[in-house]
């Protein structure tokens, strides 16, 4: 069990497929480009058409990096809910996280709106967007881990952030009947979820959030691991429970924070990924599943950035309503395959 | 006792030292439980839930050396889990998840392991089998077991020692100068349960 080489193979493949996937993400979409030229154009060759070499480099290619970090940090921040929640249902999104950022980005946009007729100005763009709903998710963190100092039982910690789940939801309908239709329709485009349009600093941006929530995670790997037992038998094992509680939730908001900003709210990755990971390695060893959680949440939702860009046609689909559309199947089969929904 | 509820009131010296000076990792080392309460996971291999024990013992990624193998085979063999090592937890038996969270104890490698009712929701086959276990490790072992228990015949028969819970005076000593000073026989409503001295059991009053 401890010796990696079971899960050499395994792990050969998915980098192979993430690799594979990273490039066909490059290839398709509206406009398709050929692979070769693809890789010509990542390493610098000059390719003969230029709008292509364009289109790779200044869209394509950070679109495919945020789709790698999306994928594998909404996936490891479902991980971590679901060990630490003792919850197959757990993910990035029932802390109200994902909420918290919702209700930010409404309230810019369409708060925004009812100011703007005072100042004629518009406040939203992508930058503040993503400033609102960092803020947004984050406040929402606070209060939780404010709440879950009193609170010890992680069970009621889920059911309060299911209720600001349901808070916010209330608000942003409130918002929506006062706005007008184009505000509206922006509020509804962010939460259509996407990888794109993101520059490249704020890719490195996301990407910094992401790293930090990984190493936290690392660094937590063998609590992580005593946790599968249960928090009195961790505390029996030397593991500072508290603390690493602490910390676990403070790497899941940066994680799913973060990106729910950047990337609007993605849905069913966070749960469906740690999954599907624990069927393909069937252990439940965090030393395997948090770079393997990693792998497969970047290679899935670069899959279904693919799907979404309708290769050769000029439709872009919602990305949240594609990872809904594979994610919801995926949990109904495990359910339905292992009887019980089990972690 | 086991650090897992806050004291109710005055306080626990083990080893000269009083629970609450102990760093939670020499604490690991020093005494490892038994639970009543389900497993956060039930889908963790036999050997992966064993393996657990040892984490006090490893470093910070919990690489396992030769020694913590060594022990985490001993602990499984001693349970008689070898066959089963790679089975779930959810795939097991009452008794052969006791078997194997005994093993995960014992694989902690500690002085003290103090068990929450070890025999409840098994037969009683199994419930003697797991105390012979018991006696067996600290016989072998001499680790200090202590379980809490309500199968009082089982304790007079198997233990070293018994401590005797009563509202108003309990009383510790070995389950033969326990049945001469009478101490069983209040335990229950006499009008309902009464002890035999003779052969140390309980009877029920028809």
């Amino acid at each position: 069990m401890k010796t990696k080489s079971p899960y050499t193979l395994s792990f050969t493949v998915l980098i192979l497929a993430l690799l594979v996937f990273f490039l066909l993400n490059l290839s398709l979409g509206s406009v398709n480009i050929p692979l070769e030229e693809t890789i010509q154009s990542i390493f610098g060759a000059k390719i003969e058409n230029e709008s292509w070499e364009y289109i790779i480099r200044n869209y394509r290619i950070p679109k495919a990096f945020t789709a790698v970090l999306v994928g594998g940090g909404l996936s490891l921040s479902g991980l971590i809910m679901q060990t630490l929640f003792r919850n197959p249902l757990a993910g990035p999104f029932v802390l109200g996280i994902s909420s918290g950022a919702s209700l930010g980005a409404a309230l810019l946009i369409m708060g925004s709106g009812l100011l703007a007729s005072f100042f004629s100005v518009s406040f939203a763009n992508d930058v503040s967007l993503a400033i609102a709903s960092s803020i947004g998710s984050f406040i929402v963190l606070l209060v939780v881990l404010g709440m879950a100092s009193r609170v010890k039982d992680t069970m009621a910690l889920l059911i309060i952030g299911l209720m600001f789940g349901s808070i916010s939801a209330a608000v942003v309908s409130v918002l929506s009947y006062f706005t007008d239709a184009e505000r509206l329709q922006q509020y509804i485009f962010w939460a259509f979820g996407s990888v794109g349009n993101l520059s490249w600093s704020q890719v490195a941006l996301l990407a910094g959030f992401v790293a930090v929530g990984i190493l936290i995670t690392i660094a937590a790997i063998k609590s992580l691991n005593s946790l599968l037992l249960g928090e009195n038998y961790a505390q029996s094992l030397g593991v500072p429970v508290n603390k690493i509680r602490f910390f676990l939730i403070i790497a899941t908001g940066l994680l799913a924070g973060s990106i729910t900003a950047f990337a609007g709210p993605i849905a069913f990755i966070g749960l469906a990924v740690p999954h599907l990971t624990r069927q393909l390695f069937n252990t439940t060893e965090h030393k395997i599943l948090v770079p393997g959680v990693l792998i497969l949440g970047a290679i899935i939702l670069l899959l279904c950035d693919i799907i979404a860009q309708v290769p050769s046609s000029y439709y872009v689909l919602p990305l949240n309503a594609i990872t809904t559309i594979i994610g919801a199947p995926v949990v109904i089969w495990l359910l339905v395959r292992r009887k019980k929904m089990i972690f | 006792m086991a650090k897992v509820q806050p004291k109710l009131s005055g306080s626990i010296i083990l080893k000269g030292k009083a629970l609450e000076n102990f760093e939670n990792k020499d604490f690991a080392k020093t005494l490892s439980v038994v639970l009543t309460e389900p497993l956060a996971s039930k889908n963790l291999s036999v050997k992966e839930l064993v393996a657990l024990g040892r984490q006090p013992h490893t470093n910070w990624l919990g690489t396992m050396n030769k020694r913590d193998l060594s022990v985490l085979h001993s602990s499984l063999k001693q349970l008689k889990l070898e066959e089963l090592q790679n089975k779930k937890c959810f795939e097991l038996s009452d008794g052969q998840l006791q078997r194997a969270l005994i093993a995960r104890a014992l694989c902690q490698d500690t002085e003290i392991i103090i068990l929450d009712e070890p025999t409840t929701h098994l037969d009683l086959y199994h419930k003697v089998e797991i105390i012979k276990l018991l006696k067996n490790i600290a016989g072998n072992t001499g680790k200090t077991i202590l379980f809490t228990s309500h199968e009082i015949d089982l304790a007079i028969q198997l233990c070293h020692k018994i401590l005797i819970i009563k509202e108003t005076d309990s009383v510790f000593g070995d389950p033969c100068t326990l049945i001469e000073e009478k101490s069983f026989d209040d335990l229950f409503p006499k009008d309902s349960i009464t002890f035999n001295a003779k052969t140390g059991s309980f009877r029920i009053v028809k």
